[in-house]
């Protein structure tokens, strides 16, 4: 263990393994949350998990980069066992980005400082050039001009566009979403989801919990249906909602559709 | 009354005005490095560490601080430890300030959204970079008020350099009262002395919290 894995996988999983759960199982106490998660996700590719709350969504993109630790089964994310003794986790976490739910900026920081921070601290980037390529992801994701405003004064929709910024700010070869939209405003979230959109073309590999099964369509290359701490189904797109198999599947989509 | 007795010893008033002064500084500052350690350690990820944080707190605060200031200084010389009663005081006060600073820390700490952690971690930063970078800024400001107050405390606790015969503000005191027997100006004169201490410190962490407050 420990290279990457360079044969194909499953569907739409050609090419290098971006990240790899084996038979993982995880418990908060009694609640066995995840039952055996078999998953591949090929670098490069653009995975949108959805599923009923509470399923174990959050959870499972936790498990990735080890802010949950799994109690079976194995990890590989970019070559690295996450869950072996001795993995240096933080060296793995500074190559995937994480973008969550409630956004999580640092309150006391400028939308700049935000962006800016791990670069300087946790990668020793010189400050000067971590804040140039700091004004520029801002701008990429639309708060050019208020890269000087603590989060408090953003709306919704800014402050996640920085913190999507924020996570990029690492240069990640992942991305990981937990519902990012979920927390916004109607009115806002169309404009998180473009930012997302574009990143889609980029070539990164993304992991996106969510519920917007619009942008799930139109960007996924595929759709991981989670229900109840197994992966019920993974298909593209289209078939996914064309075409699911699944009772389980046909039910929330009914819900949701 | 003759208050010339303040007047008449002015110079050992003054004296004991800085010592309570310096005494106080010194007790600070122990007891804030002290706290800024501990604090974060009643959170760490190592069981060890958390314990051994918690056994502090929990054993200095709730003994008298008088108790830890006789123990530096006439019982520590049985160990070995030497301290002068100034660095003896310092030791107690600072020891016992330290321990009630870091549960008010602690409390700020715990106050703080996990989010925040967990965003600082997912970066890569370490627990002490996630303390020092994202979790302790946002957690002091919140805890201004009790800090204030336990600053004061410090101040008043210097007052146990009287019983180790400091010649700090009540040590002072008590020593012109006995020689002069003008116990009520001294004291008062004491007292006097203290405030003009502890009313400046209580306006500068009302002047910096609504300092925070206002960004
Ligand atoms: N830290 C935790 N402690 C205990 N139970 C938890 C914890 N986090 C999540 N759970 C439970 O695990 C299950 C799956 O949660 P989660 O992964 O957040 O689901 P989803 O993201 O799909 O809504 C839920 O029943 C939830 O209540
Ligand atoms: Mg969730």
């Amino acid at each position: 263990m420990g290279q990457p894995e360079m044969h194909g996988a499953g569907i739409g999983a050609a090419g290098p393994v971006a990240i790899e759960f084996r038979d993982v199982h995880k418990r908060y106490g009694d609640l066995h949350v995840l039952k055996g998660i078999d998953l591949r996700v090929a670098a490069g590719e653009v995975v949108v998990v959805v599923g009923p709350s509470g399923s174990g969504k959050s959870t499972l993109i936790r498990c990735i980069n080890r802010i949950e630790a799994i109690d079976a089964g194995d990890i590989t994310v970019l070559g690295v066992p996450v869950a072996a003794r001795g993995t240096d986790i933080r060296a793995l976490r500074r190559r995937i980005g994480m973008v969550f739910q409630q956004f999580n900026l640092y309150p006391h920081k400028t939308a700049l400082e935000n962006v800016m921070l791990a670069p300087v601290k946790v990668a020793g980037v010189p400050r000067g050039e971590a804040e140039q390529r700091a004004r520029e992801l801002l701008r990429r994701v639309g708060i050019g001009e208020k890269h000087g405003a603590y989060p408090a004064a953003l709306s919704g929709g800014q402050q996640q566009r920085v913190a999507i910024a924020r996570a990029l700010a690492m240069r990640p070869e992942i991305i990981l979403f937990d519902e990012p939209t979920s927390a916004l405003d109607p009115e806002m979230i169309r404009e998180v989801l473009d930012v997302m959109r574009g990143l889609a073309h980029t070539g990164i590999t993304m992991v996106v919990v969510s519920h917007e099964m619009g942008f799930a369509r139109e960007v996924a290359d595929r759709i991981v249906f989670v229900d109840d701490g197994m992966i019920v189904e993974e298909r593209p797109p289209l078939e996914f909602f064309d075409d699911a198999r699944h009772e389980r599947t046909k039910a929330f989509l009914s819900k949701i559709l | 009354m003759s208050w010339d007795v303040l007047a008449d010893n002015a110079g050992l008033f003054w004296h004991g005005f800085q010592t309570t002064l310096l005494l106080a500084l010194a007790s600070w500052a122990v007891a804030a490095s002290l706290s800024i350690v501990v604090a974060p350690l009643r959170v760490a990820p190592l069981a060890a560490l958390r314990a051994a944080a918690t056994a502090y707190v929990e054993f200095t605060r709730n003994v008298p601080p008088i108790v830890i200031v006789f123990f530096a200084y006439f019982a520590l010389p049985n160990l070995g430890v030497e301290l002068s009663p100034f660095a003896a005081v310092v030791a107690g006060v600072g020891f016992y300030g330290g321990a009630m600073f870091a549960e008010i820390i602690r409390s700020g700490i715990s106050a703080i959204p996990r989010g925040q952690y967990e965003s600082a971690t997912a970066q890569g930063m370490s627990f002490v970079q996630a303390m020092r970078l994202v979790i302790l800024p946002q957690a002091l400001r919140l805890v201004v008020p009790p800090l204030g107050t336990e600053t004061i405390n410090i101040i008043k606790n210097t007052s146990l350099g009287a019983a180790v015969s400091m010649g700090e503000i009540l040590g002072t005191a008590n020593l012109v009262g006995s020689r002069t027997f003008a116990y009520v100006v001294v004291f008062v004169g004491a007292g006097v002395l203290y405030l003009a201490l502890t009313l400046p410190t209580a306006a500068a962490f009302n002047a910096l919290e609504r300092r925070l407050a206002r960004r």
